[in-house]
């Protein structure tokens, strides 16, 4: 046997991974020559390449766990990797205007996007801790610059937080995986998992380690009480990034940890189901009640993602194979309606920070009303009314914990989902029954800002939005066969 | 697959037409109003037109659905598109129809701004409607009744009165918190009908074929009934429903009352009764008194108002306790008065509200005191309204007297006590509606700004002439309306019997008094759902 085989080196497995990474060089590469005022060029060119690549993702399926069983690339992580470039490629696309309406149009804008796009696929394909890791601060790191982007103390202050608070967390994960690793001299996770199996009773430093690593995931994934950094860093980064944080971000951390919880650690269920319940049911209240409050629009969809982070982990206290497509099809759909809010919130902006106030939505309907309608449609699905993808989703995660009988569970998911209800509703109201603001007559008349590749993608999620809504099946399946390897 | 006689998707053809309509209208431009207006009635009239052809391949002989539709949808999850009728959705689906038509026509002056977007949330409105009425599945039923929350709530919000906001959102948060509970009962069913039966269906014709455990049947019970009381609305759930008929626009308050509130009354004939007849059975008793209260007490209320819509939104609280007390008397002839009353109500007071819109767009006020004498000014508005309200307060020879006869009789039956203080209720409507009319239209025209107005016009006439000759035709042959409904009424007064019967066998006697004669098992705490776990054993009815 020579060593390449014992690593079992297959470069199908990684094969998403160095399609974008040599996407990414390229841009880098090429931004040296590029002149400054034509750096769109670069986002042109990820465009491409991420499109390209999105269909490669979604079918590359290598059963085996390659490279010395640091890498799965199972139907699982092709599934994840798939939403990843979704979101990459809504984001790039929104990016090709606001970071010119923001004067902040730069080459490393783009390919820092790939590095993050990248660290992703990493996370979901991981099957060891240590590349788990790698992914996860390659994804981390890039969104610090990233979230830095737009210039002036508000992205600062949003880069910061984020910076500190993530840099601390990701110790905090560090410190978990040694224990792991102490304890079982092992960093991947089937060993793991066959160690933990043989236990007769709980071994206390896997305990420390499963909590640690839960609270490293709890903060990316902006869960209550770790999630201090999300509306700053949402608030202040470029709102094409905000999008991407938002879906991305969220969509790689759950990768990763439901194969964690749900594969690794199954035998420590009872455990840790107490601990991600409580942070469940507190991030969806949390996240719903404080919603409410908020002014900034932006910041209120911070709040929101925050309560959507805590309907998804009922996925994964309830951990069965239903609960596990549920999350899969849940953050896809977020994928589509979270981009699309975010979408019109970009388009809407000004350039100097300001029109990002939910009072600024007053009287849209009457001056945009496609676009206050296809905002409204957004809102409508991220509250969870049919016939939206909003409403399927959240119907598949509460059906599957009422059937692993996780009945208070699912009832606290209701519950913040009405009051939720209160907060999408009032933007709509704000736009459909608020008379418009008395114009400034010293202000300069401004042109209604509107692009092609705006257009473009408000049509491409909404469609998605109530196609989702709809026609859940041929989706669903796909999550389903995805899951089953995991979970049977 | 089209399980029926007629091998023709006529179902479907009646939700397609009204959301072709509103993705036709999308494509006018703003300024065409007219067009719009006429391409919207066009759309109404032939979906009016396709649902009366169902009245000559319906067959009344059969309680059995009709016109069956079934396509598989999300098969893992077991949701399909499954479609069909019986007579109650018949006689719904046709007031819908019909209601829509009227819509649109009371809507040609009084809305002259953004009319595109108006007539879209009209049709897209009768889509949820009509798809409610004939979903044999829950999770589409539950789809529909969504769908028809949503284009309300921008009819109220958009083009609704002075306290639009308030009211709006009163509106939307009552019903959705109602309809949250009534999904929670949904899942809870599919679960105990896969547990009893291994197979996960949210199919309503499977669903019937289980008898679920009588604690189930309790918690399912009050899931529907939060969920369908709210939108009836049953006392004290109904503070949002004057605020929203007051604020909305005339043809959103007649569509509100005619159509809307129906669909939790339908509700529960087509859920409560049918899928937990034992709870429903020993709950009976406590709906029956808060629909006796919402009588009198809707009925108290009403005198006391000044503005005409308020007062007939009150007394739409009366009347719809008359239909909820004669269906929960749970016999054959309070379920045939309530069947048939929710029909009449849809006629009158969607009559009513049509002629206070024809007003108010002549004098923009609905104070009561602002008015009189009109019957000297406007001859053929006065004739209109008095018919109608006559015909509100059960007049013989109008259609409400038949539906209210019958609620009596079944309410009698049931007890005389329920059927003595209903009595109260149903004779204040004369105090208050022919007072109504004694200040508005009779009397001296004391104020010089209605001296001049103008009589109606020959498309407000054409509006109000199908509801006059609804009146007299249900009031003069009741046993026209009475045999499409027949064979589901009696049914379900069947198997109360049955049910009954074999309560009696058990040593389990019925309840006469309002007292709650089997204690219902309420736990607190996880232990509640024991019994959901275990399931229900299957038997057929």
């Amino acid at each position: 046997m020579t060593i390449a085989q014992g690593l079992n080196i297959n470069l199908e497995a990684v094969l998403p991974v160095i399609l974008t990474a040599m996407l990414a060089l390229l841009v880098m590469a090429l931004d040296f020559f590029v002149k400054k005022d034509n750096k769109a060029v670069l986002g042109y060119l990820s465009l491409i390449g991420l499109i390209i690549i999105l269909p490669i993702a979604a079918v590359t399926v290598s059963p085996t766990a390659a490279f010395g069983a640091m890498v799965i690339a199972d139907g699982y992580s092709a599934f994840f990797n798939a939403v990843f470039l979704i979101a990459a490629i809504f984001a790039v696309v929104l990016s090709l205007d606001y970071m010119k309406k923001i004067d902040s149009e730069r080459g490393e804008y783009y390919y820092i996007m790939l590095f993050a796009v990248i660290g992703m696929m990493v996370m979901a394909s991981a099957n060891d801790l240590i590349n788990l890791y790698v992914g996860l601060e390659l994804m981390s790191m890039s969104f610090y610059v990233l979230v830095a982007m737009r210039r002036g103390s508000r992205g600062a202050e949003g880069a910061l937080k984020y910076f500190i608070l993530g840099a601390f967390s990701s110790g905090i994960l560090l410190y978990g995986i040694t224990y792991a690793y102490g304890f079982t001299g092992t960093t991947n996770l089937a060993e793991i998992a066959r160690m933990g199996a043989n236990l007769s009773s709980p071994n206390h430093y896997l305990l420390i380690a499963i909590i640690m690593l839960g609270a490293g995931f709890a903060f990316k994934i902006a869960a209550f009480p770790f999630h201090l950094w999300s509306p700053d860093a949402y608030e202040g980064a470029p709102t094409p990034v905000t999008a991407l944080l938002s879906v991305g971000s969220k969509a790689a951390a759950f990768a990763f940890f439901l194969r964690f919880f749900a594969v690794s650690f199954e035998a420590f269920h009872p455990y840790w189901v107490t601990f991600l319940w409580a942070l469940s049911a507190a991030t969806m209240l949390f996240g719903a009640m404080v919603a409410i409050q908020q002014r900034n629009i932006v910041r209120m969809l911070a709040y929101s993602s925050i309560a959507h982070a805590g309907i998804i982990l009922i996925g994964v206290v309830v951990k069965s194979g239903n609960a596990a497509a549920g999350i899969m099809y849940y953050l896809l759909v977020y994928a589509f309606m979270n981009t699309g809010a975010f979408a019109v919130v970009a388009l809407l902006a000004r350039g100097n920070g300001t029109g990002e106030a939910i009072a600024d939505y007053r009287g849209l309907a009457a001056r945009r009303p496609v676009l206050a309608f296809v905002m409204a449609l957004f809102l409508l699905s991220l509250a969870g009314i049919p016939p939206t993808g909003g409403f399927t989703a959240k119907f598949f995660l509460l059906a599957s914990a009422i059937e692993a009988r996780y009945y208070w569970l699912a009832a606290i998911g209701v519950i913040s989902t009405a009051i939720s209800l209160f907060f999408y509703v009032k933007v709509i109201f704000y736009m459909y029954m608020k008379e418009p603001p008395e114009a400034d007559p010293s202000a300069p008349v401004a042109a209604e800002p509107s692009a092609l590749s705006y257009n473009i993608i408000l049509l491409i999620t909404a469609l998605s939005t109530v196609a989702l809504g709809i026609y859940p099946t041929p989706f669903m399946d796909m999550a389903i066969k995805a899951v089953k390897p995991l979970f049977m | 697959m089209i399980e029926s006689a007629i091998h023709f998707p006529i179902l479907s053809l009646l939700i397609a037409i009204p959301l072709l309509g509103a993705i036709a209208l999308f494509f006018f431009p703003n300024e065409e109003k007219e067009a719009i207006r006429l391409t919207a009635l066009g759309f109404t009239l032939v979906n009016f037109i396709v649902s009366l052809l169902l009245l000559l391949y319906f067959d009344t002989s059969t309680y059995k659905m009709q016109f069956v539709e079934r396509y598989q949808w999300i098969p893992w999850a077991g949701v399909q598109y499954l479609l069909g009728m019986d007579g109650i959705s018949l006689v719904l689906m046709l007031l819908t129809t019909f209601t829509a038509v009227l819509a649109v026509l009371c809507s040609w002056t009084a809305v002259e701004e953004r009319v595109k977007e108006y007539m879209i949330h009209l049709l897209i409105l009768e889509v949820g409607m009509v798809g409610v009425f004939i979903s044999l599945d829950m999770i589409l039923f539950f789809l529909f009744w969504e769908v028809g929350l949503i284009p309300m709530f921008f009819l109220i919000g958009i083009w609704g009165g002075k306290r639009k906001l308030y009211a709006n959102i009163k509106f939307f948060l009552y019903t959705l918190f109602g309809s949250v509970f009534m999904l929670a009962g949904i899942i809870a069913l599919y679960l105990a009908h896969g547990r009893a039966t291994g197979v996960y269906t949210f199919d309503l014709l499977k669903l019937y074929e289980v008898t679920y455990t009588y604690n189930v049947q309790w918690w399912v019970f009050i899931a529907f009934f939060l969920g369908f009381a709210i939108k009836v609305p049953v006392f004290p759930f109904h503070t949002w429903l004057p605020d929203a008929h007051v604020e909305a626009p005339t043809a959103g308050s007649v569509i509100l009352a005619a159509v809307l509130l129906k669909m939790g009354i339908y509700g529960f004939l087509r859920f409560n009764l049918p899928l937990t007849l034992q709870a429903s059975y020993a709950l009976a008793p406590l709906v029956v008194l808060l629909a006796v209260i919402g009588i009198v007490y809707g009925a108290f209320l009403a005198m006391a108002q000044t503005d005409i819509k308020k007062m007939v939104a009150y007394s739409s609280v009366s009347h719809l306790g008359v239909v909820m007390a004669g269906i929960f008397a749970m016999n054959q002839h309070g379920i045939d008065g309530g069947v048939l009353q929710m029909i009449n109500h849809g006629v009158s007071t969607g009559g009513l509200f049509l002629v206070i819109g024809m007003i108010y767009e002549r004098r923009h006020t609905r104070e009561m005191g602002d008015f009189g004498g009109l019957s000297k000014v406007m001859p053929a508005f006065a004739a209109f309204t008095i018919i109608i309200a006559l015909s509100s307060i059960a007049i013989p020879g109008t259609n409400g007297f038949v539906g209210e006869l019958f609620v009596l009789i079944g309410l009698f039956k049931y007890g005389v006590l329920p059927g003595a203080v209903a009595i109260i209720g149903i004779v204040a409507g004369p105090v208050y509606m022919l007072g109504m009319c004694r200040k508005v239209i009779f009397g001296k025209v004391d104020n010089k700004e209605n001296a001049g107005l103008k009589d109606l016009s020959a498309r407000e006439v054409i509006t109000l002439a199908p509801i006059i000759v609804l009146i007299l035709w249900i009031g003069i042959f009741p046993g026209h309306f009475f045999d499409l409904t027949r064979a589901s009424t009696a049914h379900l007064a069947e198997m109360i019997k049955t049910n009954e019967a074999a309560m009696e066998a058990a040593g389990r006697t019925g309840r006469v008094s309002f007292v709650i004669p089997i204690k219902p098992r309420v736990y607190v705490g996880p232990g509640a759902f024991k019994e959901l776990e275990k399931g229900a054993a299957p038997a057929t009815r």
